[in-house]
């Protein structure tokens, strides 16, 4: 049987977790507080996933802000953060731009969206 | 003189949200004065998520938590003005503010809101050596040259302190094409949160290396390499254990201090642990009618309880406008503390005044494992709770209720006590 | 052809160029750095002293002792920053008199005014936080101090203004004697001149060396200081000093015109001439020997430390004037402490040997009064508002911590001479200057620069040279 020990991630409590796995599988879960604790295990050592967050260029802002910040709507695989982030590197909007608008459908074809996360107008 | 029942200085989460909490007390007479280009404060740069979960139950970024506050500032169409910088605060609670279309102007308030936030502790504090060139940043200049201009402050980076701010730069600066060679922090334990170490540093194999300072800067013009070193307990570095690393930056992320110039000018009395006002139970400073909420209080490790802290500090203010709050401190009992806390805010807690729930926060000085948190009402024993881990880094709370004063109509004591389990 | 070239745009080749300039000449500076006040001058006690201290009979003695007394009215007169505070050598064991004794002596001999030697009530009475066993202490009221930037900019725009031309980033390579005078070549360009001045700091003693046959030899001295926050303006009122000991003045505790506390200087024999980095040891050393002759001093609230080099001669004594073997070729070198004391006096008699030399005629229209630039935050709320209707950027604080708006910020860029730089920028108003040491400033500034001097962002440097701030946008490396 292998264990593993994780800090959870999703809230500042950071609980501190302890998976049981057995060929892959995960036998048991054990340290956290809510029951985002037990999720974030189970996936973490299966198919960890992360929310990615950066900036694109904007133009046309009455702010003349030039960047506009955004993330991925859904978690995404933690192998493809860098995808991500490459895939969103030539972007250009023009403001304005509201919060929740789509900036990259489907970015580096995780099928989740990049999405804006501030109104820039 | 223009006259405001509430005057609140500073838009960002802290004074939004005691704005919002004020109207809804009833207060109409709000002013809202905020030195930058638009309302949210620090919390614009935070591109980064994590905000929210406590207050919405779902996980946001900074510029999302921060435009739920602006929302409720708009829709109860409170006022207030932009690119104003608040210049002086007397005694007398008359503000005087300036901006490049109303000039230098005073406001005659009946109440202030301290709201303006904490700023990082610069190089010149830790007294590091070497030379001063060019690549040298706070954490929160780079968090802003990179999220909101849009600009890279460097290619190679080391990184000192490792505050949550320094972490979180790791990984954005990482994401934006730099190497993050190293986290050197002096203590023997993180000042940031856990989960920053796991998705900020883990993930991205950048090391942080706990007891350990920078010692030597150079580079005449810019930053060509900064030399690390362990230090032993007294702080002081270990001779030969010197690691060098060639970078052209150097990112400091050592310390929030509340900013309070002008809560001095105001006459407001300051904790020297905390370097933020002290406050009774209703977040009101030694100056009658001035409260103080967020960041320049004491500063927080999540936004959701700036949030909730500010929220409290509006009601109180708007109470102290309509005459609701007795100005009678006689009833002030001293919260103190032993075992661990270093502070706790509120200072002192008059039972008369309290209201149903109250939150006391506080910081232990070192990380502890497996305590009780005790309260005390002189001999009786009100709260026992049990915490797995305390570190610096992240803030302690324990909920009063009025009910429980109840008993105790001669209280003398309240004691906070932190022991070994 | 020039008549004059000075090299070096410190603290006295900018005040040789301001008194040379009330003569009809052509001349000019040539400055290594992008901007004037970037070595020595820059990184000092800003002190003047009142000029006890110089052996009597000596250069250092002479110019000093007049530059303290030209002082208070060239401040007026150039409008920079400066205070009388006086100053105290606090001596801290009965025997150690007659030192105090001595050095009371030597100042009278020098022709210092008012001074005085007080017992330990009256110096408790000046300084309440004077150390237990200070015994007595020499009394100098016209020891002052002043913004070392603020005298040398002032020098510099009122010599330009007067028709003196400065040239940046030339760094003088050789300088080759000519029929008619010198060919200074710099790496990208060439001057003929009549005369040099050789203010070049530390390395003053490269171009003496090339012309005399008696050589002199410059070591730069580092001294490291630690500057205290503005919460600490008032544990010192005067500047004080503890007795001399071999290496110089010790460590001094005093009040900035700007109203920080200033502790330090070290001294550290060095070989680079650049050198200019804080040690641990260094800081450590002021931190401890400031406690030598005062009570909790505040060394806590730092907010910068910083080292600079004296261009110290090994006689110590200044070099100053014409090199027999090279007519023509005038030195201001090995100017040390007190070298900033004494700026006036050099720049005006150096500038008038110049003008013998040249057989100058004094400027009809000589503009002595120079203006420095509104320090907003001394106004009242009429005289600002009046200011802002006028400029409204003098509405808009740009650095907290010092209060400076963007009207000071934009003029400082403006005016001859103006900054090109985050450093030039608070060399002149103090913007990042403060507590937070230009963490909240510096990016509204590199806008205000890049806006003014029409520049990409990416080229506003803190420093000049390669002490660029960002080096490109992000993700262009993914």
């Amino acid at each position: 049987m292998e264990v593993r020990n994780l800090t959870c991630i999703n809230c500042p409590l950071g609980c501190q977790l302890t998976v049981e796995l057995e060929n892959g599988e995960v036998k048991s879960v054990s340290g956290y507080t809510c029951k985002r604790g037990d999720t974030y295990a189970r996936k973490e050592v299966t198919n960890p996933t992360r929310i990615v967050t950066s900036s694109v260029k904007i133009t046309d802002a009455v702010s003349k802000e030039t960047m506009v910040s955004v993330k991925t709507a859904q978690d995404i695989p933690k192998g493809k953060i860098f995808d991500v982030v490459k895939d969103i590197k030539d972007v250009t909007v023009k403001a304005p731009v509201y919060i929740g608008d789509v900036i990259k459908a489907d970015v580096a074809g995780t099928g989740v969206d990049m999405i804006a996360t501030r109104t820039v107008i | 003189m223009e006259k405001y029942n509430i005057v609140i200085i500073g838009g960002g989460p802290a004074g939004l949200a005691a704005a919002a909490s004020a109207y809804d007390a009833g207060e109409r007479s709000i002013l809202i004065l905020e030195r930058d280009v638009k309302l949210g404060g620090i919390l614009n740069q935070c591109i980064h998520n994590g905000f929210g979960l406590h207050t919405f139950k779902e996980e946001l970024t900074g510029p999302e938590y921060a435009q739920r506050y602006i929302d409720q500032v708009l829709e109860r169409k409170i006022e207030y003005r932009l690119n104003t910088m608040v210049m002086d605060i007397s005694p007398e609670k008359v503000v005087t503010a300036m901006n490049k279309s109303d000039g230098m102007f005073q406001i005659d308030a009946k109440s202030v809101i301290l709201a303006m936030g904490c700023r990082e502790r610069p190089r010149g504090a830790l007294n590091t050596p070497g030379f001063r060139p060019a690549g040298i940043y706070s954490a929160g200049t780079a968090q802003r040259l990179v999220n909101i201009e849009g600009y890279m402050p460097g290619r190679k980076v080391v990184i000192l302190g490792s505050g949550d701010i320094g972490l979180i730069m790791a990984r954005r600066m990482t994401l934006e094409g730099a190497e993050v060679k190293v986290v050197a922090e002096i203590q023997p334990y993180s000042g940031g949160l856990k989960r920053n170490i796991v998705q900020c540093l883990d993930d991205y194999g950048i090391p942080l290396k706990l007891s350990h300072t920078v010692v030597d800067i150079q580079g005449k013009e810019r930053v060509e390499g900064v030399t690390i070193a362990e230090v032993g307990p007294d702080m002081k570095p270990i001779p030969g254990t010197e690691i060098h690393y060639e970078c052209d930056t150097l990112l400091l992320s050592v310390g929030l201090l509340p900013e309070n110039e002008l809560s001095k000018q105001a006459g407001v009395e300051l904790s020297r642990v905390t370097s933020g006002p002290v406050v009774n139970e209703s977040l009101e400073t030694s100056v009658p009618g001035v409260f103080a909420c967020g960041n320049v209080l004491h500063v927080h490790d999540l936004v959701d309880y700036v949030s909730e802290e500010a929220a409290a500090a509006g009601r109180n203010a708007a109470a102290f406008v309509r005459g609701e709050l007795s100005g009678d401190t006689s009833g002030e009992i001293p919260i103190t503390f032993e075992g661990g806390p270093r502070y706790t805010v509120p200072c002192t807690l008059d039972p008369k005044k309290m209201t149903d729930t109250l939150t006391v926060r506080f910081r232990v000085g070192a990380v502890m494992q497996d305590r009780w948190v005790n309260v005390f009402l002189d001999d009786e024993r009100i709260v026992h709770r049990r915490r797995q881990i305390m570190a610096p880094g992240e803030m302690e709370e324990v909920v009063l209720k009025k009910s429980q004063f109840e008993n105790h109509p001669d209280l003398k004591s309240i004691l906070i006590k932190v022991e070994e389990a | 052809m020039y008549d004059v070239v000075i090299i070096g745009a410190g603290v006295t080749g900018s005040a040789i160029a301001r008194y040379l300039s009330r003569y009809q000449v052509k001349a000019c500076v040539l400055e290594m750095s992008e901007d004037v006040c970037t070595g020595t001058s820059k990184a000092n006690s800003a002190i003047v002293h009142a000029g006890y201290d110089a052996e009597n009979g000596s250069l250092m003695a002479k110019y000093n002792v007049e530059g303290s007394v030209m002082m208070p009215d060239l401040a007026k007169e150039l409008d920079f920053d400066y205070d009388m505070c006086g100053s105290l050598v606090v001596c801290l064991s009965e025997d150690d008199r007659p030192a105090l004794v001595k050095l009371y002596e030597n100042g009278v001999k020098n022709g210092v005014k008012d001074l005085e030697i007080i017992e330990r009530d009256r110096l408790l009475e000046l300084e309440p936080n004077i150390a237990d066993n200070a015994v007595a202490a020499l009394w100098a009221p016209t020891g002052g101090i002043v913004c070392p930037f603020g005298l040398t900019i002032a020098f510099a725009e009122n010599a330009c203004e007067n028709g003196v031309e400065f040239f940046f980033n030339e760094k003088v390579t050789e300088i080759q004697k000519t029929e008619g005078g010198f060919l200074v070549k710099t790496e990208n360009n060439e001057y003929e001149t009549k005369t040099v001045v050789n203010a070049a700091g530390v390395y003053s003693d490269v171009f003496h060396n090339e012309f005399a046959s008696k050589k002199i030899h410059i070591t730069p001295r580092k001294g490291e200081y630690l500057l205290l926050d503005h919460a600490t303006y008032g544990y010192v009122t005067h500047t004080v000093f503890q007795l001399p000991g071999k290496y110089g003045k010790g460590v001094l505790v005093t009040p900035t015109v700007h109203k920080n506390t200033l502790v330090g200087p070290t001294a550290t024999d060095i070989e680079d001439k650049e050198g200019v980095n804080t040690t641990q040891e260094g800081l450590q050393e002021v931190i401890d020997k400031s406690a030598l002759a005062l009570k909790n001093v505040p060394v806590r609230q730092v907010i910068t430390s910083f080292a600079g080099l004296r261009a110290h001669e090994d006689s110590h004594e200044f070099v100053i004037g014409e090199i027999p073997e090279a007519p023509g070729f005038f030195d201001a070198a090995g100017i040390e402490s007190p070298g900033l004391s004494s700026s006036p006096a050099i720049g005006l008699h150096v500038s008038d040997m110049v003008a013998e030399k040249l057989g100058l005629e004094k400027k009809a229209d000589f503009k002595a009064e120079r203006k420095g630039i509104i320090k907003a935050g001394d106004l009242s709320l009429e005289e600002r508002n009046e200011l802002i209707k006028k400029d409204p950027a003098y509405g808009q604080i740009i650095c907290r911590c010092e209060s400076v708006s963007e009207g000071e910020i934009i003029d400082a860029i403006r005016r001859p001479l103006g900054a090109k730089s985050l450093d030039g920028v608070k060399r002149r108003v103090r913007a990042g200057m403060g507590r937070c040491q230009a963490g909240f400033c510096s990016p509204r500034v590199m806008e205000i620069l890049s806006r003014e001097l029409d520049i990409p962002l990416s080229e506003i440097t803190k420093s000049g040279g390669a002490s660029k701030i960002i080096v490109g946008t992000v993700k262009d490396s993914l």
